[in-house]
C-alpha cells in the first residue's frame, strides 16, 4: 500500500497492471449491488414509477381516454378531501378492516393450533384451509349474495323461521360490513392459518416438553408458549393483512348488482371510490389524488403499527 | 435459537409442506388471463379478432365466414358481462392497444366514446346507407357526420306480463286483450295497477326504477341540453318523473321493492312477486332463466306513453387496429339484415336493420317460454312506435346512477323519504361537476 502513495511516478505502471486489478475492485464494489439489482428495478418498474406517476397525474386535470388536460394544482386534493364521499368510504374501509381483521386472526392463530396436532389425514385438512383461499372473489360474492339477500336469502329465511326480524343486510351500514367482512374472512383465514402453522412448527418442541413436565396444560402451553413465540409472525399478518384490508375492493365490489358500494354508499370503500372517479366518472386526476391519500393512509397506519409492534416486542423481550 | 427444530422429522416437514402450499397458492392465483391481439400471417392471412360481451348468438356466423373466407381467421374473445368489457374497453384506449380489431359496445357507453371519435375508424359508406332505424345510426354518428359503430340489436320495450296472476285479479289474459288494456299513457298504466293489487297479493311491477327507466328513456333532455350542461337537478320533468314514480311504487305500494339484478329481485321471479315487468327484447333469456319452471309469462304488444328503447350494441372499429379494411368488411357482413336475423334466432338479440322487419324468419317467429307469443312481430312493432331519442351526453350514466340509489332508498331500502333522497341526489350530482 504504501508503495503506491507516490502518485506522479506511479501513474504509468498503475495504468499498465491496473486494468485487472481494477476491475477487480469494480467486481468487488459493484457485483454485490449487481447480484441485488433485479428487485430493485422491478420495484423501481411496477412499484416507484407508478407511485410517483399516480402523484404526477394528481396534480393534472386529467380524463382517462383523453389525457392530461393541464396542471391543475392541489385543486383534486382540495376538491376530494371537501367531497362527504371521501370520508365515508375512508369510515367504511377502516370498519370493514377491523370487523374482519380482528376475529380473522384469532380464528387462523385457532385452526393453526388445531392443525398443529396430532391429526389424522393432517395434509388434507392443512390443504383444505387453503380452498376458500382460490375460489375467484366473484364466485364468493355469488355465494355470499345467496346467503345474505335481503329477502330470499339463506340467513334471514333462517331467522323468520324462527320467528326473528330479518337483518337489513343491504341497508343497514353495520350489517353490509359485517356480511362483507365475513367474505373477507372465508377467503383470507385459512392463508393466514397457514402461515401461523408454519411458525407454530417452528417453535422449539422442547419447550413444550418442558411445559409438560412442569404440568401445563394444553391450554397455558398455547398461550403461555405458542403465542409470544408467534410474536413476530402475528406482526407480520397484521401488518400484511392492515395493507390488505385497506385496499380492500372485491368483496364490497361484488355485494350488491352495481358494485357502487350501496345505494346510500353504506360500503363504499376507498378503492371503489377510486374506481368510481376513474372509471366512472372517468377522472384520473382525482382518483389519483384518492389513490395517493390512500397511499399516505397505509403509510400512516404502518408507521403506527410498528411503533406499536415494536413496544410488545421490546416488553415480551423482557419478560 | 428459536428457529431451529429440535425434533426433526415432524417439525421440518411442517413448515415446508405449508410454505410449498401458500406458494402454489400464489402461484395459481397469479395466473390471470392474457389477451391475444391480431397479427398477419405470411401468405395473406389475417387474423381478425372480435370482442363481444354476453350472448351475441355470433359463433356459428364467424364460422360461416371463414369457410367462404380462407384467407381470414377469427379470433374471438368473449367477455362475461357488459361492464367488464366496458372496463377492457376503456383501458385499453387509455393505454393506446390491446383492442381487438372489432370492438362491440353498448348504446351506453357511446356518449363517453363519441367524444373521442379519432379512436374509431368512420364506418359511413353507401353500402349500409338505410341500413338501420334513423334513430339507431343518429346514436352512432359524432357532431361532425362520422359514424363510429354498426348497430346490432334493439332494445324496443313491450310489457311481459303473468296471465295467471291476472286471471286470478280478474283481468284479462289473452294478449291482444291486456294490450288493449293497458293501452294508454303512465297514469292509465298505474291505474289499472291500483286495480290488480286491490285483487292480488303480488305487486303490479317489479321495481320503481324500472318504471322510472321507462319513463326517462321517453323524455328528449332530461338530464343535459344538447351542449352538455347538466339540468337533471332543476329539470321539472325530471322530479315530476320522480315523484310520480315514488308515489305510484310506496305510497300505492304498486311495486315489489326489489333492487334490479339483485339476488332479490332474480328470486321474485320464481316467487311470483310481481304481475309486470318493462321487457326489452334482450331481457327474454333473462326472464326465462329467473323465471325457469314457472308458467304463465306472456308478451303484451303495448308499452306506457307510446314506444320506448332501452339498450342495444354496436360494432366498432378502433383505429389502433392493424386490419381495419378487413374488420370494417366483417362488422358490415355481420351486421347485415341476413345475418343479424340468425343471431335473433340463436340468442334472442332483437335486430336494428329496417330490412329484417320484412323478412318472414323474424315477422313469423315465436317464442315458447311466453306462450308462443309472436315476438318477432311483437317487437317489430314496439320498435316503430319508439319516436323520441333521448340525449345521452357524458355525464349521462354517472347521473342515472345517482337517480337509481336515489329510487333505491326510497323504494327498496325504506331507508329514507322522497323529499331527502332528492337532497342526496342533487348532492350527487353536483359532485360530478
Amino acid at each position: 500500500m504504501a508503495v503506491t502513495v507516490k502518485p506522479p511516478a506511479a501513474r504509468t505502471p498503475v495504468r499498465r497492471v491496473g486494468f485487472s486489478s481494477r476491475l477487480a475492485r469494480w467486481d468487488v464494489k459493484v457485483s454485490p449491488y449487481l447480484y441485488i439489482s433485479p428487485f430493485f428495478i422491478l420495484f423501481a418498474i411496477v412499484g416507484l414509477f407508478p407511485l410517483i406517476y399516480t402523484g404526477w397525474v394528481s396534480l393534472h386535470n386529467w380524463n382517462l381516454i383523453g389525457g392530461n388536460l393541464g396542471f391543475s394544482g392541489t385543486e383534486n386534493f382540495t376538491f376530494v378531501l371537501s367531497q362527504p364521499y371521501f370520508w365515508n368510504a375512508v369510515g367504511n374501509t377502516f370498519s370493514i378492516f377491523l370487523i374482519s381483521a380482528v376475529p380473522q386472526i384469532i380464528l387462523a392463530i385457532g385452526i393453526a393450533a388445531v392443525l398443529d396436532a396430532n391429526l389424522r389425514a393432517k395434509t388434507f385438512w392443512r390443504m383444505g384451509v387453503l380452498v376458500p383461499y382460490v375460489v375467484a372473489p366473484v364466485a364468493v360474492g355469488l355465494i355470499f349474495g345467496n346467503v345474505f339477500a335481503d329477502q330470499s336469502g339463506a340467513i334471514n329465511g333462517l331467522l323468520t323461521s324462527i320467528g326473528l326480524d330479518p337483518v337489513p343486510w343491504h341497508s343497514n351500514t353495520l350489517a353490509s360490513h359485517v356480511a362483507i367482512a365475513t367474505m373477507v374472512d372465508f377467503r383470507w383465514t385459512g392463508y393466514n392459518a397457514l402461515i401461523f402453522l408454519a411458525a407454530m412448527q417452528a417453535v422449539p418442541r422442547d419447550m413444550y416438553e418442558a411445559a409438560i413436565l412442569d404440568g401445563a396444560s394444553r391450554w397455558r402451553q398455547f398461550i403461555s408458549v405458542t403465542v409470544p413465540m408467534l410474536r413476530p409472525t402475528i406482526i407480520f399478518v397484521v401488518i400484511t393483512a392492515t395493507i390488505g384490508g385497506l385496499q380492500i375492493f372485491d368483496e364490497p365490489r361484488v355485494f350488491d348488482a352495481y358494485g357502487l358500494g350501496g345505494a346510500d354508499r353504506q360500503w363504499q370503500t376507498l378503492t371503489m371510490y377510486i374506481w368510481e372517479l376513474g372509471w366512472g366518472q372517468r377522472n384520473l386526476g382525482r382518483a389519483s389524488a384518492v389513490a395517493w391519500l390512500l397511499f399516505v393512509i397505509i403509510v400512516l397506519i404502518a408507521a403506527l403499527n410498528f411503533l406499536i409492534t415494536r413496544r410488545i416486542a421490546s416488553q415480551g423481550g423482557r419478560k | 435459537m428459536s428457529t431451529k427444530p429440535t425434533s426433526a422429522g415432524r417439525a421440518r416437514r411442517g413448515p415446508a409442506l405449508a410454505a410449498s402450499v401458500a406458494a402454489a397458492a400464489l402461484l395459481l392465483t397469479a395466473c390471470g388471463g392474457g389477451d391475444e391481439g391480431a397479427s398477419e400471417g405470411g401468405d395473406g392471412q389475417v387474423t381478425l379478432s372480435i370482442s363481444t360481451f354476453n350472448e351475441w348468438g355470433y359463433e356459428e356466423l364467424l364460422e360461416e365466414y371463414q369457410e367462404a373466407n380462407p384467407n381470414i381467421k377469427i379470433v374471438h374473445d368473449k367477455k362475461a358481462t357488459s361492464n367488464n368489457a366496458r372496463d377492457n374497453l376503456n383501458t385499453k384506449l387509455a393505454a393506446g392497444s390491446g383492442l381487438s380489431d372489432i370492438e362491440g359496445i353498448e348504446v351506453d357507453w357511446l356518449p363517453e366514446l363519441k367524444q373521442y371519435p379519432d379512436q374509431f375508424a368512420d364506418l359511413a359508406s353507401p353500402e349500409v346507407e338505410g341500413r338501420w332505424l334513423d334513430w339507431k345510426v343518429e346514436d352512432a354518428t359524432t357532431e361532425d357526420g362520422k359514424l363510429i359503430g354498426y348497430g346490432t340489436d334493439v332494445g324496443p320495450e313491450a310489457i311481459c306480463y303473468r296471465s295467471d296472476l291476472f286471471a286470478e285479479a280478474g283481468l284479462p289474459t289473452d294478449r291482444e286483450e291486456v294490450a288493449a288494456l293497458l293501452e294508454g299513457d303512465w297514469d292509465h298504466y298505474f291505474e289499472i295497477g291500483e286495480q290488480f293489487t286491490a285483487k292480488s297479493d303480488a305487486a303490479w311491477y317489479d321495481s320503481a326504477m324500472s318504471a322510472y327507466q321507462g319513463m326517462i328513456n321517453q323524455v328528449e333532455n332530461a338530464y343535459e341540453e344538447n351542449d352538455g350542461t347538466v339540468i337533471a337537478t332543476e329539470n321539472p320533468e325530471v322530479k315530476d318523473i320522480y315523484n310520480q314514480v315514488l308515489e305510484n311504487s310506496v305510497d300505492k305500494d304498486l311495486s315489489a321493492h326489489l333492487q334490479l339484478w339483485s339476488d332479490d329481485y332474480e328470486a321474485g321471479f320464481q316467487s311470483g312477486a310481481f304481475a309486470t315487468t318493462f321487457c326489452p327484447g334482450w331481457m327474454l333469456g333473462s326472464i326465462e332463466g329467473n323465471a325457469a319452471g314457472v308458467e304463465g309469462w306472456d308478451i303484451a304488444n303495448v308499452f306506457p306513453g307510446g314506444g320506448g328503447n332501452w339498450g342495444g350494441s354496436y360494432l366498432t372499429v378502433p383505429t389502433q387496429g392493424k386490419n381495419q379494411e378487413e374488420a370494417i368488411k366483417l362488422a358490415q357482413w355481420l351486421t347485415a339484415p341476413e345475418q343479424q336475423i340468425k343471431a335473433f334466432a340463436s340468442k334472442g338479440n332483437f335486430p336494428s336493420q329496417v330490412e329484417a322487419y320484412e323478412m318472414e324468419e323474424l315477422t313469423g317467429s315465436t317464442n315458447e317460454f311466453f306462450n308462443d307469443a309472436p315476438v318477432g312481430q311483437i317487437f317489430a312493432d314496439r320498435a316503430e312506435a319508439v319516436s323520441v331519442t333521448p340525449f345521452k351526453g357524458q355525464n349521462y350514466f354517472a347521473i342515472n346512477d345517482s337517480m337509481q340509489q336515489a329510487l333505491d332508498r326510497v323504494d327498496v331500502l325504506k331507508s329514507d323519504d322522497p323529499d331527502s333522497s332528492w337532497q342526496k341526489f342533487v348532492t350527487g350530482v353536483e359532485a360530478l361537476q
